[in-house]
């Protein structure tokens, strides 16, 4: 790990987002990813270590005119002790169930889970599927102001995103899915626990007169960054979901994904995942 | 030059004062600072347990957090567990059931199991097993612990 500078532990959003103007900051929040990365090496930290656990606005889950706000600080397992977002975007719910181990849960963070924007990010693919904003804060001119961006423009690459370096993500926003909307988080890796994922799938819709509606599919691990699939959706929306349709849209997932060959799985493999996966979870949400 | 950072927090029980490096990483500061050696250094990387203590009553592994996020914040390590009465009595279920093999995982595992039975007295199995998903050890098969943890847990319900 390369030498910190000065070390900052701000007690508001204000603060954070003025030290955030003046240097080069790394931030630190559960310390799950910054840690293993700065000490492996594949994270150089900046001079400035800014601790923003301390900073109150940063944390929170609720809901106001059909947004869920959910803070940048929130944990895995906060999340997963919520009623509001077990039943109202159990997607992102069982997405925290699958993640890591309770003693990575009970210190990660699902902002760090998205400013860290890896390609197999855990709660990425149902954040993308329940179509989350990220709110970001920053004092250009010496206000803090507020902006707002789609997460399915916010990754940008394996690690990248559209955050600006004097940017702070301050939560999550996600508009409640329409009444009536089921949705199925799939995830493979060798072992429930600790693995990354080999492919992801979050799949949901609503089921009207028997065929969906308001189709939303997102993978992960088969892309440079988790993906919204828009032609998987396209090959269900308004469709019943019989075994021609699944097959289409089996089709149409291979069509649009790009997965590598790595030392979790070959190409090959995460093709058939998609394919025999997105069927199981398209299947599954046309029951409920 | 690296900076330091002036931390305070209870560490079982006790008020402590500290001046460390803002690059150290808790479980450096327990071991090599505190001469607490009862947290083990093993993956380094969160996959192995093996330095799971107790921060403000929840489980993390001391390995992934920087000793001068501790400042201000509640640790408990095995040390502090082992003397509490959930700690006699999941260290006596190990030893009856014989859960410890080479040892190297123990300490995690007790702090994980205390937590992990405060959360759920009375565990069943399935409970069990999915708590203690991020302590990874290499000698018994697990069995033993699981059957350890789950005669603490029957006995702690009990109380």
């Amino acid at each position: 790990m390369n030498p910190i500078e000065s070390y900052r532990a701000p007690r508001s959003l204000d603060e954070a987002a003025e030290i955030l103007r003046t240097g080069n900051v790394t931030v630190l929040a559960g310390g799950t990813d910054v840690m293993p990365q700065a000490n492996a090496g594949r994270l150089r930290l900046q001079p400035v270590l800014m601790n923003v656990r301390r900073v109150a606005e940063l944390g929170g889950i609720a809901e106001e005119a059909g947004v869920v706000r959910i803070g940048a600080l929130t944990t895995m397992t906060e999340l997963l002790a919520s009623a509001l977002v077990r039943e109202r975007i159990g997607l992102l719910w069982q997405a925290c169930d699958h993640f890591a181990s309770d003693q990575i849960r009970n210190a990660a963070t699902l902002g760090g889970n998205v400013c860290n924007a890896s390609p197999a990010g855990d709660t990425l693919v149902p954040l993308l599927a329940l179509e989350a904003r990220a709110l970001l804060a920053s004092k250009p001119d010496g206000r803090l102001e507020m902006r707002r961006v789609p997460l399915e423009q916010f990754f940008t690459g394996p690690g990248r995103t559209a955050r600006k370096a004097s940017e702070l993500l301050a939560a999550i926003e996600i508009p409640l899915p329409p009444e009536g909307f089921a949705g199925e988080f799939y995830k493979h890796g060798a072992r429930p626990a600790l693995d990354i994922a080999t492919i992801s799938i979050a799949a949901g819709a609503r089921r009207e007169a028997g065929v969906l509606r308001g189709v939303r599919v997102a993978f992960g691990a088969v892309a440079p960054t988790p993906m919204r699939a828009r032609r998987t959706e396209a090959a269900l929306e308004g469709r019943a979901p019989d075994a021609a349709t699944l097959e289409a849209a089996a089709a149409a997932a291979e069509a649009e994904i790009h997965p590598i060959s790595d030392v979790r799985a070959s190409d090959w493999y995460r093709r058939e995942l998609v394919r025999n996966m997105l069927k199981r979870a398209m299947s599954h949400v046309g029951k409920l | 030059m690296s900076a330091n950072c002036e931390i305070e927090f209870t560490l079982n029980g006790v008020r402590r004062r500290l001046t460390v490096p803002a690059q150290m990483s808790t479980l450096e500061m327990l071991r090599e600072r505190l001469g607490l050696r009862g947290t083990k250094y093993a993956c380094g990387e969160g996959e192995c347990g093996a330095c799971t203590i107790l921060v403000d009553g929840a489980t993390q592994n001391s390995c992934l957090m920087f000793a001068a996020d501790c400042d201000g914040r509640d640790l408990v390590t095995v040390e502090g567990v082992a003397a509490s009465g959930l700690g006699e009595r999941l260290r006596d279920a190990f030893v009856a059931n014989g859960a410890v093999q080479c040892g190297f995982c123990t300490p995690g595992l007790m702090v994980q199991a205390s937590h992990l039975i405060e959360q759920h007295p009375g565990a069943d199995e399935a409970t069990i097993r999915r708590g203690i998903e991020g302590n990874l050890c290499r000698c018994t098969g697990y069995r033993k612990i699981i059957d350890a943890i789950h005669e603490a847990a029957k006995a702690k319900a009990h109380e």
